[in-house]
């Protein structure tokens, strides 16, 4: 099997482009071959999930790119850090792991990446449009790059998204290729006259993350979403519970607009019926605690708040007016910050203990003053990971019963 | 106690090419290196693995495929630059995480683990393995196993 290389990648090859991207170059060609791709593709776009500092050798790999010189030849974004840059001292971390962990996120802009430090870059001004190839890094940013876009990335990350940006090429392999987007496993939303509510594109995200496999899911029966946050919510648990790359969603996605055009005119390998049951176990599972507990803090905004989800969290905050001084931790991306904070849309907030968190997220850092309560929020990704990542205890709720728990000091819930 | 030695070559695809040898780890159940394996000892970590706490530093570790977060390959490049990683690795079907860790500490620190592709039915835990390249490139495998004797005729197959 030979890997075709254009006169530009061989150049890149040759160091006639500088040495960084002849590293990036050698190392993407030692990945093609590794995978078995036959060509290298352009990309349009890249998003790196290379800030939060894993050990030396991730920062030994962008000291080297950003020595030679080096500059990301497409529009590249980057994941949260281990840091809020926005919100100095809300990261409380030791010395000796800050320096190499604030480095991390430096060298990464020296490269030319935008200073975007989000989860959700499809919320920014880099978001790619339908059809376009990308090489993207986050899990639940790939799959709705792929699903709810129709960009086409792969879930690339560590090393490989940057050495694609650095290059501005992807190994044409796998979703970026229109016949690996067929959809192979059905699944069926057995639920008369399902409401289109938060927890249940949470629930059956987690179920086809869970059932699906290495095969591309296709949900027939889900309810027109309110917004696209409802499909972020139900990518990221797919991405949580599974390998989820790209789904479709029959009469709501872009690639599947019928069933047949999901399946690419083939039959199913299996299908799977979803009943309500279903998804109240798959939910029940996220919530280690019964109605009534203590609450500790609540955590939002995983992935990152869009603007339209705060604009549903403020009135409900308003009316609420918790008053406990329990944290309200909410994650979104800084441009939306710098948006709510132009609109005035946050002035006196803090008294109803909201805490907006930029740049990072709190089950990656430390950030959460008290872990020894029970923490609420309406992620299916936050309350599968924040356990075995800071050692919560989480009960899952959707947005309006997470504010109210905050007013009153305790777990209520009105439905799973 | 002799034991009768058998041994075996096996064909297979590099990902990532090398010449290893060390002792057989062998888990029928995938394992991810994020979250799985600890990179300061190569201690294996994950409470929900058969192999929970033993130790993959050096050995040649073979199983069905990867499994997890594209962090493995991170983890997989810090466990070869720290010397706890694998001498090697089989697979039976390509992992792209485990070769970017690969390829990625070759790149930086010039240390290279092989990374093979072929069938692994057949090899135990402790058989000796040595992975070296054939004339085509390709990656070939030799197996020494050192079987229990049988205990009885009864049982051979």
């Amino acid at each position: 099997m030979t890997l075709e290389l254009s006169t530009r990648d061989q150049s890149m090859l040759d160091s006639e482009l500088g040495p960084s991207a002849a590293a990036a170059m050698k190392i993407l060609v030692a990945f093609s071959r590794a995978i078995g791709a036959h060509s290298l593709l352009d990309i349009s776009g890249a998003h790196i999930d290379g800030c939060l500092y894993h050990g030396k050798a991730g920062l030994d790999f962008v000291e080297r790119l950003a020595e030679g010189g080096g500059r990301v030849k497409v529009p590249t974004t980057l994941n949260v850090g281990s840091f809020d840059l926005i919100h100095p001292g809300m990261v409380k971390m030791p010395a000796a792991d800050e320096v190499p962990a604030r480095r991390l996120m430096k060298a990464h802009m020296e490269l030319g990446c935008q200073a975007t430090f989000t989860c959700a870059p499809y919320q920014t001004r880099f978001r790619p449009e339908f059809g376009q190839q990308i090489a993207w890094g986050e899990s639940n940013a790939i799959v709705f790059a792929n699903s709810v876009i129709g960009a086409r990335t792969n879930r690339y990350g560590d090393f490989i998204d940057l050495c694609c940006a650095m290059t501005g090429r992807a190994p044409a392999w796998g979703l970026h290729l229109s016949e690996n987007r067929r959809g192979r496993i059905l699944f069926e939303l057995d639920v008369p006259d399902p409401e289109p509510s938060d927890s249940l594109f949470v629930g059956v995200g987690l179920i086809i993350g869970q059932a699906s496999g290495d095969r591309i899911p296709v949900i027939a029966g889900l309810p027109q979403p309110r917004d696209e946050d409802q499909l972020k919510a139900l990518g990221a648990a797919a991405a949580t519970t599974g390998a989820v790359a790209l789904f479709h969603a029959v009469g709501i996605t872009p690639e599947a607009g019928t069933l047949d055009e999901a399946f690419h005119g083939e039959a199913p390998e299996e299908t799977v019926r979803i009943t309500r049951s279903d998804i109240d176990q798959a939910l029940a599972r996220l919530s280690t605690v019964p109605d009534g507990s203590r609450l500790a803090a609540v955590s939002l905004g995983t992935p990152h708040f869009s603007h339209e989800e705060w604009m549903r969290l403020l009135p409900l905050l308003r009316e609420a007016a918790p008053s406990r001084g329990i944290p309200n931790y909410v994650k979104t991306g800084r441009a939306t910050l710098t948006r709510l904070q132009e609109e005035g849309a946050l002035a006196g907030m803090e008294a109803f203990g909201l805490v907006p968190v930029a740049d990072t997220c709190t089950y990656v850092t430390s950030i959460m003053e008290r872990l020894d309560g029970v923490v609420m929020t309406n992620s299916g990704k936050w309350a599968h990971y924040a356990p075995g990542n800071i050692g919560v205890t989480v009960a899952f709720a959707d947005m309006k019963d997470c504010i109210r728990s905050a007013a009153v000091g305790h777990v209520v819930r009105s439905s799973t | 106690m002799t034991q009768p030695v058998e041994a075996f070559e096996r064909a297979g695809i590099f990902q990532l090419a090398g010449g290893a040898e060390g002792r057989a780890l062998v888990f029928s159940q995938p394992l991810s290196f994020w979250g799985g394996i600890d990179a300061e000892t190569g201690d294996i970590t994950d409470h929900s693995h058969p192999g929970l706490g033993q130790n993959v530093a050096g050995k040649i570790l073979v199983m069905p495929s990867g499994r997890g977060s594209s962090s493995s390959s991170s983890v997989l490049a810090e466990a070869i630059r720290k010397g706890t990683a694998p001498a090697g690795i089989l697979l039976e079907r390509p992992d792209p995480i485990l070769a970017v860790g690969a390829i990625v500490a070759e790149f930086l620190y010039g240390i290279h683990m092989p990374l093979v592709v072929c069938e692994i039915d057949g090899i135990a835990t402790g058989d000796r393995i040595a992975i070296g390249s054939g004339e085509d490139g390709r990656a070939i495998t030799r197996v020494q196993t050192e079987r229990q004797p049988l205990k009885s005729p009864g049982c051979f197959p």
